[in-house]
């Protein structure tokens, strides 16, 4: 599915994609974190209707309810497709190094070739982390690379 | 320590008017700032209730103003922002410049200005409010819509064009040769760039500097070197906003958004400040004469601004009725044609008094204009807020 990008000057971004209804969506992701969600109007395409607007708060619910959870499931099947790609789940142990500092600092794409593509904290999923996010004890990464790399990775994180 | 009761009842009293005042333009989302300029015309000499106590306060209270508002106007801008803009709607942006700037170069000339009061009128009658059109289009859900990012670029552009305009403002106002306003010209576009290749490269290691975890910390750190830059801009005559901006554009990425966060309370306050200083500062009996002569301007550069809009929204492909709500979207003029004001300052009287009328006029009706056009007749009625239940 294409998603199209535009920028949004002083504002944030507007992302525009199409369904497969056909039915054109909006989401504007303002810099204050907030989220404006609209469809746009058969009469008039340039014009949004039925905005509503989500904080950041609302819009993480909604996003956990629209399938943040799955994403480790959806990771598995994108393996299946790929030959030589697996995913794998690595818990950070209470009382390993990386506990408390970011997960830049582990270098892990680096030094195994292996992907931290999220990481399941509890009930919560962080697709997709930067580099800053900081690690707690009981989190579940979730890694994509080869089985050496993943390997490599739980070496790593495991100290 | 003495405490002046005058000075705190005063000023007590004035702060409460105006939220009454804001409240009241919000529930009809528009802006405040004409309302805070009726209030200081109000307040002045000749006017109903004189405020001889808060008046020092008043008057220093806007220069903190004007230095925040540009500050944090910097802070908005990102380099990336300013980059796609710059890209893909230059053209926009000079026809802008082009449309909006001359009526009020040639009403200058008409009203016998100097070459500085030409130059401010031109700067007055061109520049849109982005701080009124950005909340505007927010209320009226337009954020999504096709023709908002061009709308916006337009924006980002003229605020930064403001940053070549303001120094050389400056100089010509305070009666300099022209070799010396190309000179503060060259060396405010030079600081500007210095500022964004600064922010570019070490923006973070500027951002780690200043930031600090806590809030506290955090705006004293970043209003003290604003401050200091500031004052240091105003003593080379550069100006103190253009100082101010500078430091705002040096700023960038996580600490820049903080900052936003902390500062912009203390930013409306003293934008508030600043609006009543530049109402008290006009006599309330020069308004009537130059009315006219405001008004006309208002419609006609109204149309242009109208125009500006029109071409921006079309190049992006958008339709008749996008380009007409992108058009109409620019017309109000607010707080930058008032800073452009406060920078000319005294020796302009009637410049003065044509300038508050004109944005009286036009931030209450470029708000009005740009709500009923293209609005959607067959939606129910939405309050401006989020209070209405999304079904």
């Amino acid at each position: 599915m294409d998603v199209n990008e535009v920028l949004l000057p002083g504002v944030g971004l507007l992302y525009e994609f199409v369904n497969l209804e056909g039915d054109k969506v909006g989401v504007v992701a303002r810099r204050s974190g907030d989220f404006e969600l609209a469809v746009y109007g058969e009469g008039d395409p340039d014009q949004a209707r039925a905005v509503f607007r989500l904080t950041g708060e609302e819009a993480d619910v909604l996003a956990g309810i629209l399938g943040a959870p799955r994403i480790a499931e959806r990771f598995a099947d994108l393996t299946k497709e790929v030959p030589g790609l697996s995913a794998g789940q690595v818990e950070v142990l209470a009382g390993t190094p990386y506990v408390g500092r970011p997960l830049g600092e582990s270098r892990a794409r680096t030094r195994t070739g292996a992907s931290i593509v999220a990481i399941v904290r509890g009930e919560d999923v962080i697709p997709s982390p930067g580099p800053e996010k900081v690690l707690c004890a009981g989190d579940v990464l979730v890694v994509i690379g080869t089985r050496e790399g993943i390997a490599a990775v739980e070496q790593l994180v495991r100290g | 320590m003495h405490i002046s009761v005058a000075l705190l009842l005063e000023l007590g009293i004035i702060l409460a008017s105006l939220s009454l005042l804001g409240t009241l333009a919000r529930r009809y989302a528009l802006s405040p700032i004409p309302l805070y300029l009726l209030a200081g015309l109000a307040l002045g000499e000749g006017g109903v209730a004189p405020v001889p106590a808060a008046g020092s306060f008043v008057e220093t209270g806007a220069g903190i103003g004007v230095v925040l508002l540009l500050l944090v106007l910097g802070l908005e801008f990102t380099v990336p922002e300013f980059t796609v803009s710059l890209r893909r709607h230059l053209p926009s942006a000079w026809v802008d410049l082009v449309l909006n700037a001359t009526p009020g170069a040639v009403a200058g000339w008409l009203f016998g200005l100097d070459a500085g009061g030409i130059l401010a009128l031109a700067g007055v009658t061109y520049i849109s409010s982005s701080g009124i059109v950005a909340r505007l289009l927010g209320d009226l859900r337009r954020m999504s819509n096709r023709e908002t990012p061009a709308v916006l670029s337009v924006l980002v552009l003229e605020d930064f064009a403001m940053a070549a305009y303001l120094p050389l403002l400056a100089v010509v106002a305070a009666g300099g040769t022209w070799q010396q306003a190309l000179l503060g010209v060259l060396l405010a576009l030079a600081a500007v760039v210095a500022a964004l290749t600064m922010s570019y490269w070490w923006g973070h290691h500027l951002g780690r500097l200043l930031s600090h975890p806590d809030a506290e910390q955090l705006l004293l750190r970043v209003l003290g070197v604003t401050l200091v830059v500031a004052a240091l801009a105003e003593a080379v005559h550069v100006s103190a906003a253009v100082g101010a901006f500078l430091v705002g554009l040096s700023l960038t990425g996580e600490a820049a958004d903080r900052a936003r966060k902390v500062l912009s309370p203390l930013r409306d306050l003293f934008a508030a400040v600043f609006f009543l200083a530049i109402g008290l500062s006009i006599p309330p009996n020069s308004l009537l004469p130059v009315l006219p002569v405001a008004l006309l301007l208002a419609v006609v550069t109204a149309a242009t601004k109208v125009a500006s809009g029109w071409y921006a929204a079309r190049r992006e492909g958008v339709g008749r009725r996008g380009r007409l709500r992108a058009g109409t979207a620019l017309i109000a003029r607010g707080e930058f044609s008032i800073v452009i004001i406060g920078l000319v300052g005294t020796g302009h009287d009637r410049l003065g008094a044509l300038v508050a009328a004109y944005v009286l006029l036009l931030a209450v009706a470029g708000p009005v204009i740009t709500r009923f056009t293209g609005s959607r007749p067959s939606d129910p009625k939405r309050s401006p807020r989020r209070s209405t239940p999304v079904s």
